[in-house]
């Protein structure tokens, strides 16, 4: 199967060769980790009752949970004693209540961490249950439950699964590693959420600049005659959920809407991985795969981290930042998140850390809008980004709430393009957050 | 680390692509046109440019109190655009005038760049047409004289192809193809047009939309209004193409960003709404050339199309009317 593509995106320097044939490393579990309790969208978690100051934890012992359903639990990363419960730094920008572990060095596991027996012998309630146990949520960024995923309403049933390898981001190769790594693990992992969610089909979506990563996948399900590889051009934002269900199937998420609505799930292929091990071993989302990439950093690779781990302390594996970085971000540099400093942990939701010097990123003032249209052209939501802008500007957000202003994902798209520098992003991020202020009251 | 890191919004990287940079491609793709100009017309076409660019950057600059003339570039292409809506060798009084005026009421009173309403170039044209139309669009035009670069171009004249049928048949359809016929500046070579016109559609600064709509349009009425003005209707349609300004206006003056709708059905719209216009004046009007009026009419109505255009978000649903 391949794309017919998706209407606007953009092509920005992919920059994927940095890192794209670095095996993943695991990195040494560093001496203390810093674990937000907000590491999803939904629900912020809490401490189990046993869970204080001075209270011994093995690794994978479930430390925090949530009654919220769109929430999942955390687990201890390390095993040690927790030193401290308290607000920390968070990649979000604010401080979270977060728990921190000195590690013992040890890495002895909790012994409650055991397979679960042969999948054919589960029900769709077992491994939800065990994905929801297992702290699983989207590896792809946005960090949702996997487990809320796998519970569509039964008057919405899912026909087709689809796992998103399609890592359009710049810059990171994450997902391209774990899909030339872990194949068979992700087959195995798809295969349980088809179970799951009583699905027939799958699609696996990746973009023809990983070629090696669609051999491999091929490979991995030339058994399997109800999953297939697609092979997509590729384009920013392709990754995007409802873009690649677009390229995928030519179904369209209604606006609004969400995948299940038209009879989709969609999963990153790191999300899969995780289903896989905590079926077969048992083992909570601990650690996930990180790039460390752009020209800022000394050693750019690819590394297998444990969540809580501080970013200064990856940076140091890596050799450090040079002094002309100007920016840290957390993700890639379409969607990422800019720091201040490197502060602050890696959350199950971090899929790079990029670090960029003056020669990457433009700094520039805007200047007036002259009206070429490029955003417009470049939305891959058809929205008039200009308009929505000037209309944010000028406070009129309930006009701008007309011109679908709550249907931009934030791509950031028609900013990368826009000739006078003007940021289109950000004044939509204002309309819609004004938007949704009037609409609560 | 002591240092702290830049924070500002994502997305943190950009194209490098920057307002002058579009400029600067405009300017590129009038190359092409501005050298088959001197060509045809000799010295006195590039004095006409020279004239009429630098009095538009200059009143610019001095309006803005800014020192690098240059700037964005929005206004040397102002002013090559307006020459290149100039006969051969007007007075240079006229070039200067329009040019100043193209830049002033054109431009910065509304606000200077993004925020006039009227192609600035255009505007400027059509102060000179009202004013002194003599000189303007005068049925007697300098005939031009390839390659004779100091030839005396105002000694031979021959009528624009466009005054009549009498003045269309005597020119061949290759003729008006290469430029070799009586009109202004920039607009007899539709060879030179097409050059340009696909640079900008290579570098993605204007799509086809507009001058598809517009051309379109134009041949479509010519062969359906014509009625043989030529051996056949099909020919009449392609000489109502190639003839006067319609490929100079649907390629650089219809396609200006700025007073052009946003909106890609928007743009379909305003490019028909250019040809039709456009080829009422020419078959119904008193002026052989409808180009300048049928963009700036256009221009007016631009906030009206780009309204009633907003295109449906992707997986929005169809509203029952």
């Amino acid at each position: 199967m391949s794309s017919t593509g998706f209407k606007g995106g953009v092509h920005p320097g992919y920059h994927k060769e940095i890192t794209a044939t670095m095996a993943v490393i695991a990195m040494k579990p560093p001496s203390k980790v810093v674990i937000p309790l907000q590491q999803h969208i939904g629900a912020p978690c809490e401490p189990l009752d046993n869970i204080e100051v001075g209270t011994h934890v093995k690794l994978g012992q479930k430390i925090a949970d949530s009654s919220g359903f769109v929430s999942a639990p955390i687990h201890a990363t390390v095993s040690g004693t927790i030193t401290e419960i308290g607000l920390f730094n968070h990649p979000l920008g604010r401080p979270v209540q977060a728990i921190t572990i000195e590690s013992d060095g040890q890495d002895e596991w909790d012994e409650t961490i055991n397979p679960a027996g042969d999948l054919d012998d589960l029900s769709s309630d077992d491994i939800r249950k065990l994905v929801r146990e297992a702290g699983i949520v989207g590896l792809g960024g946005a960090t949702f439950p996997a487990h809320v995923k796998l519970s569509p309403p039964a008057e919405k049933p899912i026909d087709l699964v689809i796992i998103n390898g399609a890592e359009c981001e710049p810059y990171l190769t994450a997902d391209h590693r774990v899909m030339l790594e872990k194949p068979e693990e992700i087959v195995f992992g798809l295969k349980a959420i088809l179970k799951a969610l009583g699905a027939e089909k799958a699609v696996i979506g990746i973009e023809d600049n990983k070629s090696d990563a669609i051999r491999v996948m091929e490979q991995a399900i030339s058994g399997e005659n109800n999953i297939t590889v697609a092979r997509l051009h590729t384009k920013y934002p392709q990754g995007a959920e409802k873009m690649l269900i677009n390229v995928t199937t030519g179904r369209k998420v209604p606006s609004g809407g969400l995948p299940l609505d038209i009879g989709v799930v969609n999963h990153n292929v790191g999300t899969a991985v995780a289903v896989a091990e905590a079926i077969r071993e048992g083992k909570p989302l601990i650690e996930r795969v990180v790039t460390v990439t752009g020209s800022g950093v000394n050693r750019p690779s690819n590394l297998l981290i444990r969540i809580g781990t501080l970013v200064s302390d990856v940076l140091e594996v890596c050799g450090g930042l040079k002094e002309t970085t100007q920016k840290l971000i957390i993700g890639g540099p379409m969607m990422g998140l800019a720091q201040p400093d490197p502060d602050i942990p890696v959350i199950k939701g971090t899929s790079g850390i990029l670090a960029l010097t003056d020669q990457d990123i433009y700094i520039a003032e805007s200047s007036p809008c002259i009206r070429c249209a490029k955003c417009i052209d470049a939305c891959p939501v058809q929205l008039l980004p200009t308009e929505i802008a000037k209309l944010a500007e000028n406070k009129l957000y309930k006009k701008a709430e007309k011109i679908y202003a709550l249907d931009c994902f934030e791509c950031g798209c028609c900013s990368y393009v826009c000739p006078s520098k003007i940021p289109l992003t950000q004044w939509i991020r204002i309309a819609k957050a004004e938007i949704l202020k009037a609409k609560k009251k | 680390m002591e240092k702290k890191m830049l924070v500002s919004s994502s997305p943190h990287i950009r194209t490098i692509e920057s307002v002058q940079s579009v400029m600067t491609d405009v300017l590129i793709a009038l190359f092409p046109v501005a050298l088959m100009s001197v060509l045809l017309f000799g010295y006195k076409a590039l004095l006409t440019m020279i004239i009429s660019v630098v009095t538009a950057m200059l009143v610019e600059a001095i309006w803005l109190r800014k020192r690098d003339i240059f700037s964005d570039g929005s206004a040397a292409v102002t002013g090559l655009l307006l020459a290149m809506t100039l006969p051969p060798a007007p007075p240079w009084w006229l070039v200067v005038i329009g040019a100043a005026a193209a830049i002033i009421i054109g431009k910065q009173v509304f606000g200077g760049i993004g925020y006039n309403i009227f192609n600035p170039a255009l505007v400027g044209r059509a102060i000179l047409v009202v004013s002194w139309g003599g000189h303007m669009v005068g049925r007697i035009w300098p005939q031009p004289q390839p390659f004779a670069f100091g030839a005396d171009i105002s000694a031979v004249t021959m009528a624009t192809p466009l005054a009549g049928q009498e003045e269309a048949l005597a020119v061949s359809l290759t003729q008006l193809f290469v430029g070799n016929v009586a009109g202004c500046l920039g607009e007899t070579s539709a060879l030179a047009l097409l050059i340009g016109g696909l640079w900008l559609f290579y570098k993605g600064h204007i799509d086809w939309r507009i001058p598809g709509g517009y051309l379109g349009t134009v041949f479509i009425l010519g062969v359906l209004l014509g009625g043989g003005f030529y051996e056949n209707n099909f020919l009449t349609g392609l000489f109502h193409v190639l003839a006067g300004g319609v490929m100079l206006g649907a390629l650089f003056m219809a396609t200006d960003m700025v007073t052009s709708p946003v909106t890609p059905r928007g743009r379909l719209i305003f490019g028909i709404g250019c040809g039709l216009i456009t080829m009422l004046i020419r078959v119904w009007g008193t002026m052989p050339e409808g180009v300048t009026f049928a963009i700036l009419i256009m221009n007016a109505v631009t906030p009206i199309i780009d309204n009633f255009t907003v295109p449906r978000q992707f997986g929005g649903v169809k509203k029952s009317a």
